[in-house]
């Protein structure tokens, strides 16, 4: 009973998602919302803001340097991980 | 891996990697690549080194002790620039309203706090796949 209740669920979530795919914007859709000002402001003023020449880097470590502090804290994060659960073996093995 | 014809190639190569990794890191706001692309090359190399001299040489060259420091280092470093610009400007990471000096356009030493931090990412991104690589060699 309660996993023909889970399969119903999920069949209708599944209709639900499936049926909102046909909203999605085609590929290279000039009216997609992905196409806003903001593309426009980053080509028009990055040499203003930041004085480099290189967009893709003023995007990812001035407009979204937050972002890119995330992203440096996720390796920190893996990191830690691997050395808490392998670390430790090496050292048993040592002494 | 014994081998003289891999540890031969290995030693003539690998400072030309190390100089590509650097010099990717440094004009990393003025070329395609960055901070990501150049600690990748910098670790790399650092794990050929590995591979073919083993992981004991490697280790007497830059031991455990060094990449935690150097990875550890990197994210405060990013974190303290953030705080150079809440402190003068009242803004997390903010670059020309903190002040940081932006340079001549086109040149090396120009966009403020953005190189900076590309060299805190480079180093970071270079000792985590050192230490990830050693880790987990050594578990055998």
């Amino acid at each position: 009973m309660k996993n023909y209740l889970i399969l119903i669920t999920l069949t209708l979530l599944l209709i639900v998602l499936v049926s909102s795919l046909n909203e999605m914007p085609v590929m290279g859709d000039i009216a997609s919302p992905a196409y806003n000002e903001v593309a426009e402001y980053y080509i028009n003023n990055t040499q203003e803001d930041t004085n480099i020449t290189n967009i893709i880097s003023a995007i990812i470590t001035d407009y979204r340097a937050f972002d890119t502090l995330g992203e440096t804290t996720v390796l920190f994060t893996s990191i830690t991980a691997v050395v808490s659960v392998l670390g430790f073996s090496i050292k048993d093995k040592k002494e | 891996m014994d081998d003289l014809i891999v540890k031969t190639v290995t030693k003539l190569i690998i400072p030309f990697i190390q100089l590509y990794g650097i010099f990717v890191i440094l004009h990393g706001h003025l070329s395609p690549g960055g901070g990501f692309a150049g600690g990748a090359i910098i670790g790399a190399s650092f794990i050929l080194l590995t591979l073919a001299f083993g992981i004991e040489y490697t280790k007497s060259i830059l031991s455990a002790k060094v990449t935690e420091r150097v990875e550890i280092g990197g994210v405060i470093w990013y974190i303290f620039i953030g705080l150079i610009g809440i402190a003068i400007s009242g803004v997390f990471l903010g670059n020309r309203v903190a002040g940081f000096p932006m340079g001549t356009f086109g040149s090396v030493i120009s966009g403020g706090m953005i190189s900076l931090i590309t060299i805190g990412i480079g180093l970071k991104v270079a000792s985590t796949m050192i230490s990830l690589f050693h880790h987990i060699i050594e578990e055998d």
